[in-house]
């Protein structure tokens, strides 16, 4: 029970943060829980469906399918975590004021809380697919006791509860500096994520370029150990980088401070206030 | 050792390493290595694949619940459900000793040796 627990409640909190962040860096947009929900429906239902065609997934591209697939995900999460920190970092400011009503943030809010919700789908389904694997086997293979079925579902509600701890924590800090800590989190996970499709292209063969490893840090924090796992949720920890996904990684970083001074920098002074 | 690094097989392994990943080279042509998770036991504990040149790892899930082939190590990972076959396809591997595990039994271990 104790295993099944584990398990459930690792998958819930490696998807749940992430939406967390997303959520906390929305605050204002208005009709945000909406698309939200939208993006958890339907990562859902995508997990559903890339757990129903596993087989068929994997058997595509010639073996690769699956790590083609995780690497789309992954580049599509990226792509709008970068829109939406350049989107914000001209429009934070307009969010966090009490200036909404008048603000060009709320008209193009929608739109970017539509990606946003593209973005929670995008890391369920990354990550719900083995969880829906995991919960099926245990309730279709129907030898598994009740105590073990408790315990996975125990599991994904006290990881949806931790989510929402850390989203309170993180829409309690008040408005002045939310955004600037989002937005910081946001740099640090999409370069994550932006290394992860790396791996994946490299294993599907897809880039065959600079596959030496970087450092080899598992005798200080492994990478399937508890801190090893919230890290590599987080900010994209591995304990053996290759030397392509360090630089997708420091490249992803310096794309999106880029992107975000020009942004804030392009701010019309007409804008400033009425 | 001094097998492996005969000019002729080091030669036909870096061919193939080559043609492998650039041609990408029908999916039959490469050894097929099978491996067999059944609820919290990987068969064989120890499972050896060629080094440097591209292959197949079979992995087929015989038990009653799901399994995750994972190593960190390999920065590969596969659920399977319960009485499913699936494979990963790898381009090449260095010759050394991998680390392998069941992600959702964690108790189950094997080690995968390229050479």
């Amino acid at each position: 029970m104790i295993g099944a627990f584990i398990i459930a409640f690792r998958e819930v909190i490696e998807a749940g943060l992430i939406i967390s962040i997303v959520l906390a860096a929305t605050r204002g947009i208005p009709g945000r829980m909406r698309w939200v929900l939208l993006g958890v429906v339907g990562g859902l239902a995508g997990a559903g469906l890339v757990a129903l065609f596993a087989e068929s997934i994997s058997d595509a591209f010639e073996g690769s399918g699956q790590d083609i697939l995780n690497a789309a995900v992954l580049i599509v999460a990226v792509l709008l975590l970068i829109w939406h920190n350049t989107w914000m970092s001209k429009h934070g400011k307009e969010l966090a004021g009490e200036l909404r009503a008048a603000g060009e943030a709320v008209r193009s809010g929608e739109r970017e809380a539509a990606a946003l919700s593209i973005v929670v789908g995008a890391a369920i389904l990354r990550e719900g697919a083995e969880l829906v694997l995991f919960l099926y086997g245990l309730v279709a293979s129907g030898t598994s006791g009740a105590d073990i079925q408790f315990g996975a579902f125990a599991g994904i509600g006290a990881g949806i509860l931790l989510s929402a701890v850390t989203y309170l924590g993180l829409a309690s800090i008040p408005s002045r500096y939310v955004f600037s800590i989002t937005s910081a989190l946001i740099i640090f996970l999409a370069a994550g994520l932006a290394s992860q499709a790396a791996q994946f292209l490299a294993n599907a063969g897809v880039v065959d370029i600079l596959g030496q490893t970087l450092w080899n840090s598992s005798g200080v924090i492994a990478e399937n150990s508890w801190p090893g796992r919230v890290l590599h949720a987080l900010v994209g920890y591995t304990d053996r980088p290759t030397a392509l996904q360090g630089l997708v990684y420091v490249g992803t970083i310096a794309v999106m401070i880029g992107l975000m001074q020009w942004s804030s920098a392009d701010k019309r002074p007409t804008v400033r206030t009425a | 050792m001094s097998r492996s690094l005969h000019p002729l097989r080091l030669g036909i392994a870096a061919f193939l390493a080559v043609t492998g990943a650039a041609v990408s080279a029908r999916a039959d042509d490469m050894p097929v290595i099978k491996v067999e998770m059944r609820d919290g036991v990987i068969l064989p504990a120890v499972i050896e694949v060629p080094a440097n040149m591209r292959f197949k790892l079979e992995i087929s899930n015989t038990g009653q619940s799901p399994v995750e082939f994972e190593s960190t190590e390999l920065k590969r990972e596969k659920a399977l459900a319960a009485g499913s076959t699936s494979a990963i396809v790898f381009r090449t591997l260095d010759p050394g000793t991998y680390q392998v595990f069941d992600d959702f039994h964690p108790e189950a271990k094997a080690t995968l040796v390229a050479k």
